[in-house]
């Protein structure tokens, strides 16, 4: 099933009309694999049918669940595990004295796919119940993906996602065995909302968050976009706020909105509020 | 610093595919055929971690785990337990029974190498 030039114009110009996001050429072999379980679930023989339906009518809840089976949703809890530590270490123990005097802490987990990221934040504030006892606080997972989003709100993991990432005792500890699938239990679940949200589009209402996570998201965009994105998620912070990328990723060359924390590698703050604290992307 | 690592499994081909993920990831490995064979070889020379199976002829995962548990040797290795899709159901006894990780068959190199590293194995 080799899927023509053609088709792939037609899948790849839907994707970035929906969601702005690009299909490089590196992604294009992931087409065939990404679009078999449809093409199975719709009745479609080839690809080039599915892009002739496609064509037909751009609007459809079809050409909607060619958006959803292209996104890359690949995800898994803790991901990156340096990040975690970092996270667990210093970086909440800068945002928490600076929101000690309100106990209030807003985190956007942006781009959550089916929700492992927000999971393993309230995995992390939830293990240290007492610390956050008498803070609110509220976590948002948001993905451009319908699918995805709706996955996350159920907070159900299949065998093979449960164990990717996760240490067995804290899955014996946050999740129920029911059936096939693990369940997040009900604290953890009350702790995080999931929006369906892209974040080339304004910011999700209240914004001030404290903590934005957009991990293995904006390399999918291509570099106007993603300097809007930059821009969207500098609207979104609060001024002392910081933003988290993923592994890899970087604001250098990509946006002035943001600048490096200088004692915390792989954290970023808004730009115009800490001068003296970083250095300015170049 | 040299690793070990004790695979026991009762399938030949499953302790070929983990042999050679475990060498690409730095581990010397070892192989048991079942939890007879593995107690042996951990009174003789305890390894770092086991990748023990928990459906085997002579002495099961289980039995082996309580037996290696009791034995209370100079160095306490590891141990991951291999568990398929039906018997998840086993892994709290598998934890309260002294186990430290799970990982599900088939596996990849991927995941075996994040479950090793949850277990201090970077």
């Amino acid at each position: 099933m080799t899927a023509s030039a053609n088709a792939i114009r037609v899948l790849a110009g839907l994707l970035q009309a929906r969601t702005g996001q690009e299909l490089a050429v590196s992604r294009i072999w992931r087409i065939e694999t990404s679009l078999k379980p449809l093409l199975r679930e719709r009745g479609f023989d080839t690809i080039d049918a599915l892009a002739a339906a496609v064509v037909l009518d751009r609007e459809s809840e079809l050409a909607g669940a060619v958006v959803d089976a292209l996104l890359n949703n690949e995800t898994y809890f803790f991901r990156d595990h340096a990040v975690f530590r970092l996270l667990d270490g210093p970086a909440l123990d800068m945002i928490r004295a600076a929101r000690e005097p309100r106990r209030r802490l807003r985190i956007w987990s942006a781009g959550c796919s089916t929700g492992q990221e927000a999971y393993s934040l309230a995995i992390m504030l939830a293990d240290e119940g007492e610390r956050w006892a008498d803070w609110t606080i509220d976590i948002l997972g948001t993905d451009v993906s319908r699918d995805a989003i709706e996955r996350a709100r159920l907070g159900r993991f299949s065998q093979f996602e449960i164990q990717r990432g996760l240490p067995v005792r804290v899955m014996l500890r946050w999740f129920d065995q029911v059936g096939e699938s693990w369940i997040a239990k009900r604290q953890l679940r009350r702790m995080i909302r999931f929006e369906r949200h892209n974040v080339l589009d304004r910011p999700p209402q209240p914004a001030h968050f404290d903590l934005i996570l957009c991990r293995n998201v904006l390399l999918y965009f291509p570099a106007e976009a993603r300097a809007g994105a930059f821009d969207r998620l500098s609207t979104a912070i609060a001024p002392d706020g910081v933003l988290m990328l993923g592994a890899g990723e970087t604001v250098l060359g990509q946006t002035g909105k943001f600048t490096s924390e200088r004692t915390l590698r792989g954290l970023y703050r808004p730009t115009a509020h800490h001068p003296h604290q970083s250095h300015r992307a170049a | 610093m040299s690793r070990k690592c004790l695979v026991v499994d009762d399938s030949k081909v499953i302790r070929k595919v983990a042999r050679h993920i475990l060498e690409t990831l730095d581990f010397s490995v070892d192989e048991a055929v079942d939890g007879s064979d593995a107690l042996t070889q951990c009174m003789a020379a305890p390894p770092d971690v086991i990748l023990l199976d928990w459906n085997m002829p002579v002495m099961s995962g289980m039995e082996f785990l309580r037996a290696l548990r009791a034995a209370h040797l100079a160095v306490r290795p590891k141990v991951v337990f291999c568990t398929t899709e039906n018997g998840m159901g086993h892994i709290r006894a598998a934890i309260d029974a002294g186990a430290d990780e799970y990982v599900m068959k088939p596996f990849d190199r991927e995941t075996l190498e994040t479950k090793l590293q949850l277990v201090g194995f970077a």
